[in-house]
């Protein structure tokens, strides 16, 4: 009898410390919408002091917050897996009355289709995905081009003629990234030479590291990741090359190895679109911001980056936004050789947002995604 | 092949095998006594908060590392309470000691989000860190990779060679002899715990203090859960651990190489290869049979004191 009790004493005290302590956590501020009140949910695949992604996407939740004030209450459920663990916390979010839910990342595409189609009333917003329905509208930003200019400003400043990317997964969102970051720095330097090393997380800090180390080893003297966390930046420092951050300025980490950070600026387009739902103008779209909606920007250039190099990269960043310049510019060949873009023939977004192949002259295979 | 490269890829095999060393070490101490703890990632996580936290105030290398055994040992001690006095079931309790830790630390570690801290210093080992590729390799690391090694001399001496050593595997193998004869198992096992929780924490400082100098939630990434597999791995020998934790640690930096190198195979097989390694181990030790796996004998076993 003892023993029983015991046991049940045991798993109901274990049972109550994993809910205290589950790594999922709500905010913690009053989510309960008075009348009239617009409820704006969003979903986080990482924790909201990742130092990067979800941190961004974070201080966007805040500013319609700012924005709004009274009008709006916001929530957000940070470090949700991508999968049906994402489905649950939807469907709790839309039963808690929210009105309109950002899902905050690629993985998220066809959990927040599915739940949509249960809550026809509810408005929900996808990041980077290309799915969409009468109350599933898509954003994201054209960092590709905020990895042009990268690339241009590491074919200038590279030594070894080697960059070292450390990239998550193989989606195109990501293979879009290492295709425009090549093409401009060998567009400055004929011999350049790109090292991608695929780490299959978006935040494991010390995978992320040990990544950054072996192509340090293997001869990069400049790393671009597109992982979250400041782990490469760090190490970029402790060994005294330069790096790019990723999503976010991460000077702190790398005071003297950062060079630039492309940083997502979501504050514009969440004030809209919680705008437009307060007036009763929300509807389906698909936004696909750049440097000329100010959703991509760039961080203040590093102390290493020589005058001419800024002069360069200023000159890029101000093409694109007037729309002179698109980073995919052809002549372009794919990777097997074959014609991809003709001279003078520029990428459609279609082609763009499906991107499975890596362009001519970046070496190794794609991993397939599947 | 380039010496320069794998000097370095040998000297990040053992900065990436550092954590799973003394988390194993730490995890077999335990389960030596007949303790199964399996909250090793949630003392890992506030090891690597509690160290992180101290070194950023600026206390040296030294006080850090002090400061995240304590912490770890402080954490297993409620484990130890639970599981010893109030009888609690020990997999239900370790389970709940790693979501409580994991928990624990990304509250109390929101306020370092963001900051990095100071560099530790490689202590080059005189004379033999001039050799060519392996001066490099094995001897100019930070302290605390010979701490790793030294651990496993001292818990193999301890168990095999000390008097207390004989005692804490006697109340592992069979605890109600132990009892009979007179030793405390109770005494015995927390001592175990605690000091079993203060390596693992130093494992999981490893990685706030050295590999990657920051400190965000979550960062230990299943280290803790890796590290008990290590210890069936390594039959609950200690340097098995090790060499264990450097077959592991081979792996995860080799996976990262060959796709530096262009080699491709997909990155989701290379992610898997260090946990297939494993599980393939695991597999070959217990095809050998029960004398193969030589697991304590009382190991995860509720001890009460009979009248």
């Amino acid at each position: 009898m003892r023993g029983l009790l015991s046991k049940v004493l045991a798993v109901s005290a274990a049972v109550l410390l994993a809910a205290c302590s589950d790594s999922e956590q709500t905010a913690s501020q009053a989510t309960d919408k008075k009348e009239g009140q617009i409820k704006a949910g969003f979903i986080y695949v990482g924790p909201v002091s990742d130092g990067g992604w979800t941190y961004e996407h974070n201080q966007g939740r805040l500013a319609v917050e700012e924005a709004y004030g009274d009008k709006v209450v916001t929530t957000f459920v940070e470090s949700v897996s991508e999968g049906p663990d994402a489905e649950r916390v939807l469907s709790q979010m839309a039963n808690d009355g929210a009105d309109i839910i950002f899902t905050t990342s690629f993985g998220f595409m066809n959990p927040t289709i599915k739940v949509a189609e249960q809550f026809p009333n509810v408005k929900f917003e996808h990041a980077t995905g290309f799915k969409r329905a009468d109350n599933v509208a898509t954003y994201s930003s054209r960092f590709y081009e905020g990895r042009h200019v990268l690339g241009l400003i590491a074919g200038k400043m590279t030594k070894t003629n080697t960059v070292g990317y450390i990239a998550s997964f193989p989606i195109p969102e990501v293979v879009r990234g290492i295709n425009a970051a090549y093409l401009a720095a060998k567009s400055v330097n004929p011999n350049i030479q790109f090292k991608v090393i695929w780490v299959s997380s978006w935040f494991d800090p010390g995978k992320e590291a040990d990544a950054a180390k072996a192509l340090i080893d293997q001869g990069a003297d400049i790393l671009m990741q597109h992982t979250d966390s400041p782990a490469a930046m760090q190490i970029a420092e402790q060994r005294g090359i330069y790096a790019f951050g990723q999503a976010s300025d991460m000077a702190a980490f790398g005071p003297t190895a950062q060079l630039t950070a492309i940083i997502d600026d979501w504050s514009p387009y969440y004030i809209e679109r919680v705008g437009a739902l307060i007036d009763g103008q929300w509807a389906s779209t698909d936004t696909w911001g750049g440097f000329n909606t100010g959703m991509v920007a760039l961080a203040p250039y590093g102390q290493a980056v020589p005058q001419d190099v800024r002069e360069m990269a200023d000159a890029a960043k101000l093409a694109i936004s007037e729309g002179r310049l698109h980073p995919f510019t052809g002549p372009i060949n794919k990777q097997d050789g074959s014609v991809w873009l003709k001279a003078g023939e520029t990428a459609d977004d279609g082609t763009l947002l499906g991107m499975d192949f890596y362009v001519e002259g970046i070496e190794g295979s794609l991993p397939s995604s599947n | 092949m380039d010496y320069g490269l794998l000097s370095s890829i040998i000297h990040a095999i053992l900065v990436a095998s550092t954590p799973l060393v003394f988390a194993g070490l730490g995890a077999l101490i335990q389960e030596r006594a007949g303790v199964l703890n399996l909250g090793i990632e949630g003392l890992m996580i506030v090891g690597a908060l509690a160290g992180f936290a101290t070194a950023l105030a600026g206390y040296p290398l030294l006080m850090s590392v002090l400061a995240a055994a304590l912490a770890g040992a402080l954490l297993a001690s409620i484990f130890a309470v639970l599981v010893l006095r109030l009888y609690a079931n020990p997999v239900a309790t370790g389970l709940a000691l790693t979501l409580f830790g994991l928990g624990l630390a990304a509250l109390a570690g929101s306020q370092y989000v963001g900051q990095a801290a100071p560099q530790v210093d490689t202590w080059a080992i005189p004379v033999l860190h001039h050799l060519p590729v392996i001066g490099h390799a094995l001897f100019s690391h930070d302290p605390l990779v010979y701490l790793s090694i030294l651990m496993a001399f001292v818990i193999w001496w301890f168990l095999k060679k000390s008097r207390a050593g004989l005692i804490l595997r006697a109340v592992g193998e069979n605890h109600t002899s132990a009892h009979a004869l007179g030793f405390s198992v109770r005494g015995i096992r927390f001592l175990a715990i605690t000091s079993g929780g203060a390596l693992a924490a130093i494992g999981g400082s490893y990685l706030t203090l050295v590999q990657t100098p920051l400190f965000v939630e979550g960062m230990t990434a299943g280290r803790g859960w890796i590290a008990l597999a290590l210890v069936v791995f390594a039959s609950w020998r200690p340097f098995r651990v090790i060499a264990g934790a450097y077959l592991f640690g081979s792996v995860t930096i080799l996976q990262l190489h060959s796709q530096a190198f262009g080699i491709s195979i997909p990155a989701q097989w290379l992610s898997m290869l260090p946990y297939i390694v494993t599980i393939v181990a695991l597999v070959l030790i217990s095809a050998r049979g029960e004398k193969g796996l030589a697991a304590p004998g009382s190991l995860g076993k509720i001890f009460r004191v009979s009248r």
